[in-house]
């Protein structure tokens, strides 16, 4: 699904990422780990198409489709979703109406029709009870004075209204107690399906006990230096990461 | 060419001609066009005027009196009223009232014409108790004082809540290559009645207007009045709106002005607290591009203790247009326990666009809360990026966070159909259609 070649990249001339390689097929779930500042959240950012961010070198594919060149909007009309470490506050626009807008600007790029409301109204409901949403909640400014546990739980929530292929968790399980995390897995794990692929990137293997990887990347100094099973994300919680850059 | 003062000035005899020379009204117009003859129109070496210009409209060969009758067809001017809901309508064309788009009432409540009220003697004591005794006297509010004849006339007696709204709508046709408007309102709201007015200034073709409007409010104790102001006009037509406001105990009034189109916009809004417990609501939305210009004077004068006034001003320039935004609020001595607040936001989506922010607060009482925020910036591009993460195109997001920005002032108007009437301007000028309705 996606194939991420000797990725090579930058930010305001500084480089981030030196010749990072993935493949991820439909159906897995990969975990990607790494002391802070080895390059995460860019890896994820570009994935999505942050235009700060520069790629010097490499490529990425999505279902054999070179993204690179696209704008931010047509990489998630090819499904791709990141759920933001750091949510941005909109004031003035609704939960609802920004999914709403959303759910209708991804079926125009497909050439569908609007939603029809009963439809999404239904949906909302649905995908607001697994992740255990109040009603109130969608009415409100999106993510304007939420905690970071609900605006993480409103991240989850969009995933689940736009269905991706391709999913990155971005810090998810940061800000979340462990009702959140719980609720917040619950909320992933259903949605995964042979049909869609998901990354997940985190500090901790908290989360992996949840949403249980199929590949572990250890990513380091802006390439992946190990690739292990769910067992590599124990490894880590024990020993730390310093083995690891002594491994670069 | 003559100058444009030296013609109004020679044309007042012959104005003044048909009126009754005889009234308290003839004095005061008399007076009026001595102090227009005084001050003569405003140039930018005046404070208040330092950063509106009005040199460019003041050179048109104007029309002082638009004689030509124009027809006007309702079929093509219906997309100008707010038509969804019963309301009361005042219409003017080329400062004529045309019965025939018209729809007012003496049932309770006078909903009438100026012109009447000037000259019939049961609006006699209205006239005389109200006309003219909270305007500034000013320049060009001297210079509408001067040539006041025609305008809307609106009296709700004491407990009565109108039902429907008030539309007030001025069109012209441009039948004369250039014309000069001054409409004169007159709104007297007695003791705990309310009610909600639209009003509207708009040119059917492209030749050169200049309104210069003068509306009084008059809101006793306990009244509610909505004032809804839509200026969408074309990009020939400037209008300077001089509205002053005279409050007693208990009463709130609100002034929304929706500032999208026009040349050169000038809103002077001007506030009087006489009295205590009073709400004064100042709200605007001013999106504008290409080389427009608009211009917020506003003055909330405290007068009284325990009164409030709420300014909230949103604006978004777009190529090279530019703004002001001049807010003073005034808190007297007298005035404790004042709250004052006041909001001034900008967004500059061009880089050649300009916004001149100026809050200007004087406060001579010890024991009040004033607060002023002003902000001037872009559209914050890691929303843009979260959007379009979601799949919304740039275009519709960067629409979506205008609308967004927009909306604390949207939110407050009372009448549905005038909220999204507004929104759907906005969509327009954003040239977006937006997927949900406010």
């Amino acid at each position: 699904m996606l194939k991420i070649e000797n990725l090579h990249a930058s930010i305001e001339g500084k480089s981030i990422l030196k010749g990072l390689s993935l493949n991820i097929k439909a159906g897995e779930v990969h975990a990607i780990m790494g002391p802070n500042g080895s390059g995460k959240s860019t890896l994820a950012n570009i994935i999505a198409g942050k235009e700060e961010y520069e790629v010097t070198k490499g490529n990425i594919e999505l279902n054999g489709e070179d993204i690179s060149e696209l704008a931010p909007e047509e990489r998630a009309h090819n499904g791709v979703f990141l759920s933001f470490q750091y949510p941005v506050e909109i004031p003035g626009v609704s939960v609802t109406n920004f999914i709403k807008t959303a759910i209708n600007e991804n079926r125009k790029a497909r050439g569908l029709e609007d939603m029809p409301a009963k439809e999404m109204l239904k949906m909302i409901r649905e995908k607001s009870e697994l992740l255990e949403i109040d009603r109130k909640f969608l009415s409100r400014s999106l993510n304007e004075g939420f905690s970071g546990g609900e605006k993480k739980r409103n991240e989850i929530f969009q995933m689940a209204m736009l269905e991706p292929k391709l999913a990155i968790l971005d810090e998810t399980d940061s800000g979340l107690d462990i009702d959140a995390l719980r609720i917040v897995s619950n909320g992933v794990n259903k949605l995964r399906s042979k049909d869609n692929a998901v990354i997940v990137i985190t500090h901790y293997q908290r989360l992996l006990e949840y949403i249980v990887p199929d590949y572990v990347h250890v990513l380091y100094g802006g390439k992946i230096v190990k690739t292990g099973d769910a067992s590599l994300a124990l490894e880590l919680e024990a020993k730390g990461y310093d083995w690891i850059k002594e491994l670069a | 060419m003559t100058d444009l003062k030296d013609k109004i000035l020679s044309s007042y005899v012959a104005f003044e001609n048909d009126k009754d020379t005889n009234s308290e009204i003839h004095d005061i117009r008399s007076k009026a066009l001595q102090n227009f003859e005084e001050l003569g129109f405003p140039t930018r070496k005046l404070e208040e005027w330092k950063y509106t210009s009005l040199n460019s409209v003041l050179k048109q060969d104007y029309s002082l009196f638009p004689n030509k009758e124009a027809a006007v067809e309702l079929a093509d001017v219906k997309k100008y009223f707010i038509h969804d809901i019963d309301t009361y309508k005042i219409v003017f064309v080329d400062g004529k009232y045309s019965s025939f788009l018209s729809e007012t009432t003496h049932d309770t409540i006078d909903v009438c014409l100026m012109s009447s009220a000037l000259a019939k003697p049961k609006y006699k004591a209205v006239i005389e108790n109200y006309f003219n005794k909270t305007a500034k006297q000013d320049n060009l509010t001297s210079l509408n004082t001067a040539f006041a004849c025609e305008g809307a006339y609106i009296h709700i007696p004491k407990n009565i809540e109108v039902q429907k709204p008030i539309q007030i709508i001025h069109f012209t046709t441009g039948t004369e290559a250039a014309t000069l408007l001054q409409p004169r309102n007159l709104i007297v709201v007695d003791e705990n009645a309310h009610v909600q007015i639209i009003e509207r200034h708009q040119s059917l073709n492209e030749n050169p207007v200049l309104t210069n409007a003068v509306t009084e409010i008059f809101a006793a104790k306990n009244a509610t009045v909505d004032y809804y102001k839509i200026q969408n006009d074309k990009s020939s037509a400037s209008l300077v709106d001089n509205t002053f406001i005279d409050q007693k105990t208990n009463s709130e009034v609100s002034v929304h002005t929706f500032s999208f189109g026009g040349n050169i916009t000038r809103n002077n809004l001007n506030f009087y607290q006489n009295g205590e417990h009073i709400n004064s609501i100042l709200k605007g939305i001013t999106i504008i591009e290409g080389k427009q210009h608009v211009d917020h004077h506003t003055l909330v004068h405290h007068i009284e203790p325990n009164c409030e006034s709420h300014q909230d001003y949103k604006g978004i320039y777009n190529d090279r247009s530019t703004a002001v935004f001049n807010g003073k609020v005034i808190v007297e001595k007298e005035a404790q326990k004042t709250n004052a607040y006041q909001q001034n936001n900008n967004v500059l989506v061009s880089e050649k666009a300009t916004i001149n922010a100026k809050p200007q607060l004087e406060i001579f009482a010890d024991d009040v809360k004033c607060s002023h925020g002003c902000t001037i910036g872009q559209l914050d591009n890691d929303a843009l990026f979260y959007m379009q993460q979601r799949g919304i195109p740039e275009k519709e997001g960067r629409a979506l966070l205008m609308f967004a920005f927009a909306n604390t002032v949207l939110e407050s108007v009372k009448i549905p159909e005038v909220k999204s009437r507004i929104a759907k301007i906005i969509a327009n000028k954003l040239n977006v259609k937006i997927g949900f309705d406010l």
